[in-house]
């Protein structure tokens, strides 16, 4: 089989798989609207706090207004919208319950499914969560200084974002193969996302040291970079280093993602299925 | 001879698990240093099986026969020992390899629960990478000989557990695997249920020509589908031959029913009295007596009606067990 018939064939794939998402997703529409009120309310909360301190202390914290707060945070709902995965929970359930034993004794890496899985609910969630957005900007006056080369630099810098992320969380759900425990894991990593990769703060709020580890860490390239270049907070050189650092992290991923697969099967499958 | 479609050398999987005992102190203790114990579940499992066999596999709870059919579909990696399915070992997990085989895991559904099935075949189209006119025609098949037409455009949540088994066993053979591996597939299925899904397994088997090697606990299956039979039990081999052969080796004992005109004579001279109602008397007598027995109960009594019965095979599977257990 040629790589072109490959490739036709894996559109198909994720062709099918996503209408496959896609009907099981129209059949959960109360779940899902839960599930974007969270979505929607974190964001919401931090936006609230951080305009309340900008005006409490002089209309300005760390070059952010309130406006500009509103901006960061909206705009960091929506990113964070087209990035987030839920495959850590998913994971732990599949080994759990045995459902992986399926996947493994399909001829196609399973992950190919879970992307475009993951890109279908958005495909439902997004519009929606755009328009809520849109309906907070007429609440929080948002301002930013848009600019041109930025915003086509963004499309690349969220596709890339989604990409690390999603590998990275993909790899982390592995973690099932080896334990029981996998809360306890996740917590920590939600706990560095939260603060660096731009959620509970914009990352120039926080000391010098911090922004450097955040750059040598992937979370802020999977959140916090698109949002700040969006809102033309950076500057063509730090725009590329960004884009740059975003792909060192997908190859870095790709291959975590490689050789975890492989060493948790081989461990998946030495203990029992 | 043709390369065995299935083959099996000495074929062993332990499993280690850890162990602890119950309590507080232990569970600390555990903490820190975790006994593992290993629980051989297969031990030294050597057998063949031709192209186009079906074979049933018995054994009893915990004897290794889901573990066996897991490392011969590649989930499971054998602790010592080969297997070769297709002349692919199955562990390697190769896409080819995944392609030519199937499991079905009777108490385990693939099927997405919220969509009808149809959606699910197509998805396993794509997968399996069947070309389309292939796939209508495989679909068509199996829509036929499982009477699923009804079935497929329903969410597979609103269908029943026979319903659900039907297409459950259409989405494992859509690829038309040349191997099939059959986990239970009529657990929890009523009688009429059983049989459309055994007389299914059977046209599926002659029609494709497909190696089948199934589990099941209804012995029903195994006598309508299977010729030749492979027991284990605690993960060894136990017997491998003709199922008839099977039960004359494992019944000791044959029932005879008497029915006499005097209600009153007392049989337990000629054997083990198993029942006595309304002058029909049931006897157990050691197999190779039978003919003798038979013989001195209508020589000597007024014999209305006498007939010589085989235990149940079940009977006679459970004794198998047991007996190696002993």
């Amino acid at each position: 089989m040629t790589r072109f018939q490959d490739l036709r064939e894996m559109g198909y794939l994720y062709a099918q798989q996503f209408k496959t998402t896609f009907a099981t997703m129209v059949q959960y529409r109360a779940s899902l609207f839960i599930w974007m009120i969270s979505q929607v309310l974190e964001p919401l909360v931090y936006l609230i706090v951080w305009s309340t301190v900008s005006n409490g202390s002089g209309g300005s914290v760390g070059g952010y207004t309130a406006r500009g707060f509103a901006a960061y945070y909206l705009v960091l709902m929506l990113v964070n919208q087209v990035t987030y995965t839920w495959i850590m929970f998913e994971y732990e359930y599949r080994v759990r319950q045995g459902f992986l034993s399926f996947a493994l004794l399909k001829p196609v890496h399973p992950i190919h499914s879970d992307i475009s899985d993951n890109l279908s609910s958005k495909l439902i969630t997004l519009p929606i969560l755009m328009v809520i957005a849109g309906g907070l900007a007429l609440i929080f006056h948002p301002t930013a200084s848009l600019v041109l080369w930025a915003i086509l630099a963004f499309l690349p810098a969220l596709a890339l974002a989604f990409l690390v992320r999603f590998l990275l969380e993909w790899t982390l759900a592995l973690a099932a193969f080896w334990t029981t425990r996998v809360s306890a894991i996740n917590q920590v990593y939600f706990l560095l996302m939260l603060f660096l990769a731009g959620q509970i703060a914009p990352l120039t709020l926080f000391p010098r040291w911090i922004q450097v580890v955040a750059d040598f860490l992937p979370f802020r390239w999977m959140l916090g970079f698109p949002v700040e270049l969006l809102l033309g907070r950076l500057t063509p050189l730090q725009a590329l280093e960004g884009l740059g650092a975003q792909l060192i992290w997908v190859m870095i991923s790709l291959l975590l993602v490689r050789l975890i697969w492989r060493a948790g099967v081989r461990v998946y499958s030495a203990v029992g299925a | 001879m043709t390369e065995p479609a299935i083959h099996l050398h000495e074929l062993c999987k332990t499993y280690r698990v850890p162990e602890r005992e119950p309590g507080m102190g232990s569970a600390v203790r555990s903490l820190f240093h975790r006994r593992m114990q290993e629980v051989p579940a297969v031990n030294d499992l050597t057998f063949d099986l031709a192209p186009g066999e079906m074979v049933g596999f018995l054994g009893p709870n915990g004897a290794g026969k889901t573990t066996t059919l897991k490392m011969l579909s590649g989930l499971l990696q054998p602790t010592a020992g080969e297997c070769r399915v297709l002349g692919a070992v199955p562990s390697r997990r190769e896409r080819a390899f995944l392609r030519r085989i199937t499991l079905v895991m009777g108490q385990r559904n693939q099927l997405v629960w919220d969509i009808p099935a149809a959606d699910s075949f197509e998805l396993n189209r794509v997968i399996y990478r069947i070309p389309s006119a292939d796939f209508r025609r495989t679909l068509d098949e199996l829509t036929g000989l499982l009477d699923l037409g009804p079935l497929l455009k329903k969410p597979v949540r609103n269908l029943s557990l026979g319903e659900r088994m039907k297409c459950e066993i259409a989405a494992a053979l859509l690829h038309r695997p040349q191997v099939v591996f059959l986990d239970e597939p009529t657990i929890g299925l009523d009688v009429t249920m059983q049989r459309r899904i055994r007389a299914f397994i059977a046209e599926y088997n002659h029609r494709l020509g497909a190696t089948i090697l199934l589990t099941s606990h209804y012995m029903a299956d195994v006598e309508a589908l299977c010729k030749r039979v492979i027991v284990i039990h605690h993960g060894r081999l136990l017997f491998d031959g003709n199922l008839s052969d099977l039960l004359q080796q494992f019944t000791a004992h044959k029932t005879i029913i008497v029915q006499l005109e005097d209600c009153q004579a007392d049989l337990h001279a000629y054997g083990e009295v198993i029942d006595c109602e309304d002058g029909r008397t049931t006897l157990r007598v050691p197999k190779a007596s039978t003919a003798h027995v038979t013989e001195r109960l209508l020589a000597d009594l007024p014999v209305i009606d006498l007939l010589v019965e085989d235990p149940p095979i079940e009977e006679v599977i459970d004794r198998v067990f047991t007996q190696e257990a002993v």
